[in-house]
């Protein structure tokens, strides 16, 4: 089995593992990270997205190999202690989230709509760029009002944060 | 109104796990020595089991068990059952085939669970199930519920002739026909309410668990009604008597009705645990899930109402056939009869209805209650026919609706209902302003010149929730009563427990109830908890669904806090040395009327444990109270939604341009939750309308079996929605609630229809109204024009 080394969440991991484990089991099953989810087989649904080496991705659609000598960030890495990160804040001020399976996974991607396009999302773009992120419980209304809520609190944000956070 | 009280947007106390990703739910559980459990399902839609190959697959790697359905049957363990008794018209009671959770001899619908293989990894339980390999003679199969009753239709099960389980009827069959025998016009339609895949984002999971030194079970489930499955498993399918048999919902990711019903899947996972003596795990694959979970709706309906020379409604005449799927899912029969024709009177006066309802088995997925549950069904009836017969008199939609209203309450339906409170007109009133109902022609026109084609439509639903008075859904057949439960539990230092059979996956109940006892009892939100999901901790309750869990989980708390605050007065009159009819609560403090004597809430609490200051013969120490509460009538939220679309004819591409929504669901106790409970349900009715469609091929095939195929309403398919409420008290609960968790589900697929009609200016054309399908009637349109 080969052996696996990787950053998550600050913190050096490394495992032997069988090849065909996909990023999301290593989290889930390996570290016991059970924040980022699995809602569909087909990559679609973005219950998974955690970023690796400060991009997004679906971890459901990489093999954990793939990710070797990479820095990950999950969900769990995202606050600093009880404090929470802007965008986390938002979802909770603007009801983002319902029953909280997709939230790990919008939340996210939504740092990486920020980290790619800016602190000011319109509506339009927000919907837009949520096309791989489903969701069942919300009809998205209050998703697109936190992501635009959090972008604007993170540019007024100055706390010093890992670098796939930012 | 105090900041955490009632009517407060309280921000939710749940959320901080979901946000941190420190939820915890069923798949997320892993215990010490857990096994895994796959299933192979059957890959026909009917067929005989002739033989299962599973030698090779037993002596794979990591393999402990393979079980079939003999081996499911050598545990005589009962079948799964429906427990709603409906009858037919001809007095026989419906015909409920067995449903094992593994068949012997015989599949009935593709996605049937046939084989469980239980390994030491998941992956290895996948792996072995696809080594097995399985001998099946194909038989032809049904899955259209228009076909299914044909003489020559292939039969399912010996016990239902014509694959028909029930022909039932409700209403004055005579004075409809009178009615109609008198009227200056008719109205009739044929509508299809096309079967959907609920799709929770969490999949549906299990953890089961046998402790043979004490015979008990524990089940960890991604359910609905921990305390209905448990009842089920233990009393129907006999899995372990009811006090071994732990069940636990913990986080659950969704529902939307798919997540009440009794499965296969955890029952296996239960039985497999006691035989191979190892917690198992099941967790099911999306891909599964499509063929495993109770789909929703699939009516096919015939429907006329009648009018006099006026444009007042004399009678309503229905014939629905309703596809129950292979097997009776745990309420399925419910589903198109009480929950269904009971609401076939909408927010109107009719004076007659009559409706016939016959449910067929099929060879597909079993299908149940999926948000709203029949209510949908009857609002896209009513409120279809009401926009049609309005174009066809040439009147104003809304004012053919506001000349039918019922206007007096209470309001006696011919279909059982009794309808409490409303003030329809003014929900109208109210969606017609904030949709500038006035100004729609002027942007019809103005679409026009931009080439697209504009349409507007409204819909003034009515849903019965609550659900419901025990004694009378008794009477109509259900097998449970559907009061709820509570239990607060008042700690010495002043926090409380508050302990309810409601469950909740997504609603928010940690923080609205919690609301309620911080605004009755004064304390801060921060020092009440609200425990639910666990048999273990909680008495009993009968779960989550029906938008019940306000009017009658939280009538059930209010009633427990009224026991609690007449026992703190008892406990305070002895600290004050007063009469006890003299105390005074209000805002947290305890107080002498006419005196300046005070104790707080918290003072009571200590007191009422250390129990210095009465004596054990006056009155009993601690402060616990619980209660049942069966409400007295079903609650009716009304509304009305106005939808607007835009229709680009060279795509045939239906944007949702403007959705507003206008509901009065009584007493809000959190209006940010409430909104998003709206938000939520709007987008999966129009979802139902525009996008989600469940195809079968005429083989048995699930076609659309997976996200590529099934289209799930993404975020841009929608405009920022209009939401806002008319309050009408509810009189039948002590809350005035009257529950908005369905409200949006039921009424956008008959408000987005009617704007599409409205746009394309033909009736014709049936949910999901794709772009393809929109393209098709525009190109039908064209030929018949150029052919004129």
């Amino acid at each position: 089995m080969p052996a696996v080394s990787m950053t998550v969440n600050g913190t050096p991991v490394t495992a032997d593992i069988d090849p065909r484990t996909l990023l999301v089991q290593f989290l889930r099953e390996h570290l016991r990270l059970t924040g980022t989810h699995v809602g569909c087989d087909t990559s679609q649904c973005g219950a998974c997205v955690v970023h690796v080496n400060g991009e997004a991705v679906k971890s459901c659609a990489m093999l954990a190999v793939q990710a070797d000598g990479a820095e990950v960030l999950t969900i769990e890495g995202v606050a600093q202690g009880d404090t929470l990160h802007p965008m986390q804040e938002a979802f909770r001020d603007n009801h983002g989230l319902q029953c909280g399976f997709c939230t790990p996974g919008m939340i996210m991607t939504a740092l990486d709509m920020v980290r790619r396009l800016g602190p000011v999302l319109d509506d339009h773009t927000i919907r837009e760029e949520l096309e791989g992120n489903l969701c069942r419980c919300t009809g998205y209304h209050n998703i697109v009002k936190s992501i635009a809520a959090g972008a604007r609190a993170m540019a007024a944000d100055d706390t010093p944060r890992r670098a796939a956070a930012e | 109104m105090s900041a955490t009280g009632i009517g407060a947007s309280v921000r939710r106390k749940e959320d901080f796990r979901f946000v941190t990703g420190r939820g915890q739910y069923t798949a997320d559980i892993a215990r010490p020595g857990q096994a895994h459990l796959y299933f192979v399902r059957s890959t026909h839609a009917h067929a005989k089991i002739l033989r299962i190959h599973a030698g090779h697959a037993s002596r794979m790697p990591g393999v402990i068990a393979v079980l079939t359905g003999e081996d499911f049957a050598a545990g005589k363990l009962g079948s799964l059952v429906c427990g709603w008794l409906i009858h037919s018209k001809d007095g026989t009671p419906m015909k409920m085939a067995p449903h094992p959770a593994l068949p012997v001899d015989r599949v009935r619908h593709v996605g049937e669970p046939v084989v469980a293989v239980i390994a030491e990894r998941a992956d290895q339980a996948r792996d072995a199930a696809e080594a097995i390999s399985i001998d099946y003679e194909e038989l032809p199969s049904v899955v259209d519920p228009a076909k299914a009753q044909a003489p020559d239709a292939p039969q399912i099960h010996e016990v239902a002739p014509n694959n028909t389980i029930y022909q039932w009827q409700l209403g004055d069959p005579a004075a409809t026909e009178a009615a109609f025998a008198r009227a200056a016009s008719v109205t009739a339609i044929d509508l299809v309410n096309n079967r959907l895949i609920p799709n929770a984002m969490e999949t549906r999971a299990a953890v089961a668990e046998y402790e043979p030194g004490t015979e008990q079970f524990t089940l960890w489930n991604t359910s609905q009604n921990p305390h209905v499955a448990r009842l089920v498993l233990s009393a129907f399918v006999g899995i372990a008597p009811e006090h071994r048999l732990r069940v636990i919902a913990p986080d659950v990711g969704g529902g939307f009705g798919s997540k009440i019903f009794i499965y296969p899947e955890e029952l296996v996972a239960l039985w497999a645990a006691k035989t191979v003596r190892r917690p198992v795990k099941w967790t099911s694959e999306r891909s599964e899930a499509f063929v495993a979970d109770a789909h929703g709706r699939d009516h096919v309906t015939r429907a006329e109402l009648a009018f006099d020379a006026e444009g007042k409604i004399l009678g309503l005449k229905v014939k629905t056939i309703a596809n129950l799927g292979a097997f009776m899912s745990t309420f399925s029969s419910s589903v198109p009869t009480y929950l269904y024709a009971t609401l076939l009177s909408g927010q109107y006066d009719i004076p007659a209805i009559f409706c016939e309802v016959d449910a067929v088995y099929t060879n597909t997925v079993p299908v149940d209650a999926y948000r709203g549950a029949g209510r949908p069904e009857a609002t896209f009836v009513v409120e279809r026919l009401m926009e049609v017969s309005a174009r066809r008199l040439g009147v104003d939609p809304a004012e053919l609706r506001r000349k039918n209203f019922v206007k007096n309450f209470p309001h006696q339906t011919p279909v059982i209902m009794n309808y409490d409170a409303g003030d329809y007109a003014a929900s109208l009133d109210k969606a017609l302003a904030l949709a500038d109902y006035a100004g729609f022609p002027q942007r019809k026109r103005e679409a026009a010149g931009r080439g697209k084609l504009r349409g507007i439509g409204l819909s003034a639903y009515i849903e019965a929730c609550g659900i419901a008075p025990s004694q009378a859904v008794g009477s109509l057949g259900a097998g449970v009563g559907l009061w709820e439960s509570a239990e607060v539990r008042v700690n010495p230092t002043g926090t409380v427990e508050v302990l309810t059979g409601s469950h909740s996956h997504g609603q928010g109940h940690e923080t609205t109830f919690a609301q309620l006892v911080s605004h009755r009892l004064g304390i801060p939100i921060d020092n009440i908890a609200v425990v639910h999901g666990d048999t273990d901790k909680v008495q009993f309750g009968m779960g989550t669904y029906g938008s019940r869990s306000g009017a009658v989980g939280m009538s059930a708390i209010s009633k427990a806090l009224d026991k609690v605050e007449t026992k703190a007065k008892k406990v305070a009159a002895h600290l004050m040395e007063a009469s006890e009819a003299d105390i005074v609560f209000e805002d947290g403090k305890f107080t002498v009327a006419g005196t300046d004597k005070a104790v707080t809430f918290g003072e009571v609490a200590l007191n009422a444990y250390i129990a210095h200051k009465f004596s054990g013969a006056e009155l009993e120490p601690g402060l616990k109270e619980g209660a049942f509460y069966d409400p007295v009538n079903f609650t009716f939220p009304a509304g009305c939604h106005v939808c607007e679309v835009e229709i680009d004819p060279e795509t045939g591409r239906t944007d949702v341009v403007n959705f507003t929504a206008v509901d009065d669901f009584g007493n809000v106790i959190n209006p940010m939750i409430v909104e998003g409970q709206v938000h939520g349900g709007i987008v999966q009715g129009i979802g139902q309308a525009l996008m989600e469609a469940c195809v079968y091929d005429e083989s048995g095939q699930l076609v659309t079996g997976s996200y590529n195929d099934y289209r799930m309403p993404r975020a841009g398919d929608f405009p920022p929605l209009v939401v806002d409420t008319t309050v009408t008290p509810c009189p039948s609960n002590p809350l005035g609630i009257k529950g908005c968790g369905e409200a949006g589900a039921i009424a956008a697929p008959a408000a987005v229809m009617n704007a599409v009609t409205d746009a394309l200016g033909t009736e014709d054309i049936a949910m999901p109204a794709t772009p393809l399908a929109v393209w098709t009637v525009l190109q039908r349109q064209a030929h018949r024009e150029a052919a004129e």
